[in-house]
């Protein structure tokens, strides 16, 4: 049983409200009919399955509704962070220990959660 | 007769049982009396009962070993009725209560005389070493024949016939630190968290707090041990930011903190919870706790050592002695041999002489002991053999003696000559494994210890460990630890710890330990008396030697091969010998060898704590519609859709006899095709949708095209994945240029909202637009029927003409007075109306429309009949004809795809892939069976040549199948390659029963080809 | 005869009064869990007492958390609760506004207020995104009383009910028995359940079994 932090609702709730969507970052092709099938193929199929640190994306189903992301140990169960659509993580296979500050974006200095998802 | 002749081990004074008040209880149908206070193991004890179970695989007469929850012998099963049966209950860790009724769990047909241990005395070659692994190699049906006379023979207790009368529950509990065992440790970090602020959450699996100390012969602040208990005990009950929980065993460490503690509430009261002013507490209950960080003061297990003959009733641990003596007021017998390798264990034979009984001798396996309790034994004139070991005990239904000679621990030999001491009792002590189990559920892996030898506990972050669990077995050492263990904890959490004053005690000095867990023997191992490790799965030395000769080297394949550690017992006593054994028959150190990873429950769960409250009528939510009550009065048979209660039909009950269900299903389909049916649709699932950007959204989910939908009207779309696979389908209606109300299926619905805030809030956060769900806000009435204008005219001031309502139209207006909006779709094929009202007026619409509709005979129907007619209408049901790999096309609709859209909508690029084009897809068609009075069953396979040799190929199979009353034949819906092409083809269904039906494959639309009835 | 108030606003919103002018039977969403499983009395044993607060008007807002605290400042007089899983309401607590998600609200609002309601508020929020869906038939409202609520409470959500966890003005929606709700706590010794229609015969059901120790009564 996982203690999520919801990143809308501001605070850690259990693992029930929420339901795993699977690998994060995963972007749809803008033009889809100009994928190879095994572009496609990829996209719709191929995911990671890192021993460590890997971002998933999670929704807070029984809460907010919201989607959001995950950085989580799969061999500790750790989690390191949850962030809002459309943000970076913070901490990545490259940066375990978080990335440095001139690595960081705007919106990850000063997230604005309270107006909803990328209003 | 005295009380010492009832209860001859019971001494006179001491311990921590009331003896002013006496109970009864039976034991393999005898009965005895012990005290308040007492467990059922020392009752049974005090009472002289040697043997309380038989051995599971040798079936040898065994005895009480332990005091707690490491016990592996003394299981029972509790229960004076049928209904109160719990099966494998630990004696060491039941409450004595009046009237308790207890059997041996093991020992057919009784534990004195056992027509099993035949098998014992055979030397066990019925069920070897590696005999779950062999047996389940062989073919699955000897396991049946060998479980069923195992299992009778040696029984693993059986769970009760009749319903229990006890109820159970759950609490969810949140803390700032979770303390785990109430020992010195346990306390002092409570104490210390408490005084903090901090939200404490202590828990202790024994009766009361105090875990070692309730048997301590140590003074604290010059008192008692108990008296510092009570002390701090009192404190933190008074106090609001802690929850005491005794007899509650911290069972499992989950994820992130997440702790479930199982507590006993009633089970030292009596077999069922007593009413309490009229109502019955739970029995037990599961608390989920939810901590900030948690501190283990879990103590440790005593280490039995590994000799000949070691599980004779009478062979205790050193400890257990201890505590039976100075807890229970109970000496397990009269002349003790102890058999010991550290300083510790002395504390055995010095409560047994203050208890008034002769110490034969103390066995030390230390060449030169020294330390304050050698001493103290040595002033007391008792006799100390160095450089010694017990190598074997004699008796066989009890202790008799115990041969005795110096050995070499490092070499593994016998050194002298043996010297049998005439003794009944021998306790044995090899050290203390630390109760690493809690620790090692989150994944840390322990690691051995050579100085305390034993696995310690490694720690994720947030868990924190204090006293005998880290190997700190002073009890100074131990309050300490708790205290500085407690203030880490706080000062991750943000407290300011408040440091507590801890009680002036003794600190001994001591000797080393030294490390011997399997006594050597002159005859080698696989040829001595049998040296038991694991008693409760009966697992010896020997066992564990085979197993390393037969190569197994991984201890984790050594714990399978042999079953030590498995079932109840988790390895509590045995698994360090087992794995020092395994060491050394490798050439190895324990630390090479490793431990075995210990898995929650620490100790057995009952179901009845696992399920809490949901079970019965509330094991699954139900969903109700608003006409629910109406239904069940109507005496409807209701079918299960997701958590959903659906009339499934509605028998007619007439003169007393009820119809079946064919009857009832071709009763209202022809109600329906004949006259006016009556549908309760509200399980629908129901979004709305708002927004500039409602239309484009829809567009983009839907295969099909909705830039021109007009208010007022209403399409059916289709909904596949990116895969191009189908997922749902349904209507949506235009209720405004932005505004529009879409249906699911009923099991669809919260999947389906799901996915559109998925796609909305990932992928296209740009389109002005939101969802709500509605599905319980309104109310669907379908109303079908050639006759359903008439009867819905005469309650609505809709117009209804034909020519300005048409088909997938809807319009707004009173039905019954209540504002509707009414829907002209079709299920069935024909004329119909979906209504929806506000559900709270659902009923009054419902039970108006049945006043007016007398008279055309409107004729409710349920689920089944829903499905009829659909299939002869060739409509899909998303999920029957549909498995997630089923296009559009596939189905035969490609009439509501939009390739020319402008955006690329979802599923639209998987449809171009060639495997998607293929001509040989299954393809759904309809299926005619040769003899109409056949109905095909779902899920049958379709072969084009029946004579083909087995196997066949299979091109397709049933998907929906009934017997359509107005068709008069059975017919079906299926999916088959190339079907679409393939019509007027005969396929073949060969069945189970060796019939093949045959069958010709038509159109899916059997009734009404043209699809004129609904737009009449 | 009732007539129905329909209109589609500048927006291409169909707005639609659900409510019959006419006297017409109306059953809250636990009409059948009264007749099939019954309401225990209150009495002095009861350490725990609910009350249904039926058919009143449950409205939800969509939007921007600026635009649309104006406009129900101006409409009800009150704002939208400013932090996430809170609740704010007027002064007589008859009408309140709760949090649920960035761009979420709950109003709850004296039955037949609802329609009304809507259209004040459409008409302050003009031509600005926003989404406004009246939820009235879907849901209902319980009010949990007396010592035992928090316990009662602990039994059955997994969320933390405790003063430190839960101080008044809060209110998530969680988990609750195997299903979910929105738990709220509007005043010190008062929570509010507020409850799916569908699944509000299995809460009743849950609620009545888990309080059975705490002599629990049903106020009607």
């Amino acid at each position: 049983m996982l203690h999520i932090y919801c990143p809308y609702c501001e605070e850690l709730r259990e693992e029930e409200e929420f339901h795993p969507k699977g690998q994060a970052h995963i972007t749809r092709p803008a033009d889809p009919d100009a994928c190879s099938d095994e572009e496609w193929g990829d996209y719709l199929f191929f995911r990671d399955n890192p021993r460590g640190i890997h971002h998933e994306m999670w929704v807070h189903a029984i809460g907010c509704r919201k989607f959001f992301n995950v950085t989580r140990n799969t061999v500790t169960y750790e989690i390191l962070e949850t962030y809002p659509m459309g943000e970076q993580p913070h901490f990545t296979a490259e940066y375990p220990e978080g990335k440095p500050a001139d690595q960081l974006n705007d919106a990850q200095q000063e997230p604005s959660r309270q107006e909803g998802v990328h209003v | 007769m005295s009380q010492s002749l009832k209860q001859p081990n019971r001494v006179r004074e001491g311990g921590r049982i009331d003896r002013a008040q006496t109970l009864s209880f039976t034991f393999n149908g005898k009965q005895y009396q012990g005290h308040a206070g007492d467990t059922l193991a020392s009752a049974l004890l005090a009472n002289g009962v040697n043997i309380v179970n038989r051995s599971f695989k040798y079936s040898r007469p065994r005895g009480i070993v332990a005091a707690g929850a490491e016990e592996p012998n003394a299981l029972v099963q509790l229960g004076s009725t049928e209904a109160a049966q719990v099966p494998n209950v630990r004696a060491t860790q039941q409450a004595l209560f009046d009237g308790l009724v207890a059997r041996s769990t093991n020992g057919w047909p009784n534990v004195q005389r056992d027509v099993m241990s035949l098998v014992g005395k055979l030397g066990g070659q019925f069920m070897p070493p590696g005999f779950y692994y062999k047996t389940f190699m062989a073919p699955a049906s000897m396991w049946m024949t060998y479980e069923k006379v195992i299992r009778k023979g040696a029984g693993l207790g059986r769970s009760p016939m009749e319903r229990d009368p006890d109820h159970y529950d759950h609490l969810n509990q949140h803390c700032d630190l979770l303390v785990v065992g109430a020992g010195p440790a346990g306390l002092s970090a409570a104490l210390t968290a408490a005084r903090s602020g901090a939200r404490v959450i202590l828990c202790d699996e024994q009766e009361e707090m105090g875990g070692s100390l309730l048997d301590s012969r140590e003074q604290l602040d010059g008192q008692p041990a108990h008296h510092w208990v009570e002390g701090v005990v009192n404190e933190l009950a008074q106090m609001a930011n802690v929850t005491l929980l005794p007899r509650t065993t911290a069972n499992g460490y989950h994820d992130h903190h997440f702790v479930t503690l199982h507590e006993r509430r009633t089970e030292h009261l009596g077999e069922t919870a007593p009413l309490t002013d009229g109502q019955r507490p739970s029995r037990s209950r599961m608390h989920r706790v939810r901590a900030g960080q948690a501190l283990l003061a879990t103590g440790a297990h005593e280490r039995p050592l590994v000799y000949g003959n070691n599980d004779v009733p009478g062979n205790m641990t050193a400890g257990a002695v201890s505590t039976y003596i100075r807890r229970y007021g109970v000496v397990p017998g009269n002349k003790l041999v102890l058999s010991t390798t550290n300083d510790y264990a002395y504390r055995a034979a010095l409560d047994w002489l203050d208890a008034g009984r002769e110490v034969v001798a103390i066995v030390d396996a230390r060449k030169a002991p020294e330390g304050d309790l050698v001493e103290q034994a040595r002033v007391r004139g008792v006799r100390i053999i160095e450089g010694a070991a017990v190598l074997e005990a004699k008796g066989s239904d009890r202790v008799t003696g115990a041969r005795v000679a110096t050995i070499d621990a490092e070499t593994f030999k016998v050194t002298g000559s043996s010297d049998t001491l005439l003794c009944d009792t021998i306790a044995s002590s090899g050290g203390y494994s630390p109760a690493i189990h809690l620790a090692s559920h989150t994944g840390a892996r322990p690691t051995w210890n050579d100085e305390i030898l034993g696995f310690v506990p490694s720690l994720v972050k947030g868990v924190h460990a204090a006293g005998s669990v880290r190997g700190f077995h002073q009890l100074a050492d131990g309050l300490a630890n708790g205290c500085s263990a407690a203030a880490e904890a706080l000062s991750a959490l943000g407290f300011a710890a408040t440091p507590v004053e801890l009680p002036q005690v003794n600190t001994y000095r001591q000797g080393a330990a030294c490390a011997l867990y399997q006594v050597p023997h002159e005859k080698p191992t696989l040829r001595g008396p049998k040296q038991f490790v694991d008693m409760q799965n009966d697992v010896t030395a020997a066992a564990i030697e085979l197993a390393t000769r037969e190569g197994f080297e991984s201890i984790e394949h050594v714990k399978r091969y042999t079953a030590m550690g498995f079932g109840t017992d988790q390895g509590k006593l045995g698994n360090i010998n087992g794995m020092a054994i395994a060491a050394r028959c490798l050439g190895k150190t324990i630390p090479e060898v490793g431990t075995t990873v210990f898995r929650p429950n620490y100790t057995p769960v009952t179901f009845g704590a696992i399920v809490g409250r949901h079970c019965r009528d509330l094991f699954d939510p139900e969903r109700y519609t608003a006409m629910h009550q109406w239904h069940v009065e109507q005496g409807a048979e209701f079918e299960d859709v997701g958590q959903w209660k659906r009339p499934w039909y509605f028998p007619r009950t007439v003169n007393g006899k009820t119809e079946s269900m064919h009857d009832a299903v071709a009763r209202e389909c022809l109600a329906v095709r004949q006259g006016v049916g009556i549908l309760d649709a509200s399980t629908l699932g129901k979004i709305d949708i708002q927004g500039p950007d409602a239309r484009e959204f829809l567009g983009r989910v839907y295969t099909n095209k909705w830039a021109k939908l007009a208010p007022g009207r209403v399409r059916y779309g289709l909904m596949c994945k990116d895969d191009g696979m189908l997922m749902d389908d349904g209507t949506t209606s235009c209720l405004g240029e932005n505004h529009f109300l879409m249906t699911t299926t009923t099991g669809g619905a919260a999947g389906v909202m799901e996915w559109l805030e998925l796609w909305h809030q990932t992928e296209w956060p740009d389109l002005q637009v939101y969802f709500n769900s509605v599905t319980d806000h309104w109310a669907t009435i379908t109303v079908t029927g050639p006759e359903a204008r008439k009867l819905l005219a005469e309650i609505t001031d809709i117009d209804l003409d034909r020519e300005t309502f048409k088909f997938m139209d809807w319009r707004e207006g009173t039905v019954a007075d209540v504002p509707a909006r009414v829907f002209r779709i079709s299920f069935t094929g024909e004329l119909s109306f979906e209504i929806n009202v506000q559900a709270n007026y659902a009923l009054h619409v419902w039970k108006t429309l049945f006043a007016h509709g007398e008279k055309y005979d409107l004729t409710p129907y349920g689920t089944e009949t829903m499905h009829v007619l659909r299939a002869e209408k060739g409509l899909i049901i998303a999920g029957q004809e549909t498995d997630g790999s089923v296009t559009p096309e596939d189905l035969g609709m490609q009439w509501a795809v939009g390739y020319d859209k402008p955006f690329p909508w979802i599923g639209k690029r998987a449809l171009t892939r060639s495997d998607t084009r293929r001509v040989d897809r299954k393809q759904m068609v309809g299926l005619m069976p040769k003899d109409p009075s056949v109905v095909l069953e779902e899920g049958a396979q379709i072969v084009f040549d029946p004579d083909h040799a087995i196997p066949m190929p299979m091109v397709g199979h049933v998907t929906s199948s009934y017997y359509s009353p107005i068709l008069e034949s059975g017919f079906a819906l299926a999916v088959i390659k190339g079907g679409h092409q393939r019509m007027g083809e005969i396929v073949y269904l060969p069945m189970v029963d060796g019939k093949t039906h045959a069958a010709e494959i038509v159109s899916p639309v059997f009734y009404d080809p043209k699809g004129e009835r609904q737009h009449v | 005869m009732s007539e129905h108030t329909s209109a589609t606003t500048a927006t291409g919103i169909n707005m639609y009064d659900v409510r019959p002018t006419a006297e017409v039977p109306a059953e809250s969403p636990l009409a059948w869990s009264y007749h099939h499983t019954g309401h225990p009395g209150v009495s002095q044993r009861s350490r725990v007492v609910i009350r249904e607060r039926a058919l009143l008007g449950h409205v939800v807002l969509r939007g921007g958390a600026i635009v649309l605290d104006e406009a129900v400042r101006q409409v009800l007089g009150f704002g939208l609760p400013a932090r996430p899983n809170t609740l704010s309401q007027d002064p007589s607590g008859e009408r309140s506004a709760q949090w649920l998600s960035p761009d979420e609200w709950l109003v709850i609002v004296p039955g037949g207020e609802e329609f009304s309601l809507e259209a004040k508020l459409r008409e302050a929020l003009g031509d600005a995104h926003y989404a406004i869906v009246n939820v009235s038939g879907g849901q209902t409202l319980l009010e949990l009383e007396g010592e035992a609520a928090t316990e009662l409470l602990m039994k059955s959500t997994p969320y933390d009910v405790h003063p430190a966890g839960f101080p008044v003005g809060k209110g998530v929606t969680t988990v609750f028995a195997k299903s979910n709700l929105i738990l709220r706590r509007p005043a010190e010794d008062r929570w509010e359940l507020v409850l799916r229609r569908s699944f509000a015969d299995y809460l009743y059901r849950w609620l009545l079994d888990a309080s059975q120790e705490y002599a629990i009564g049903v106020d009607d």
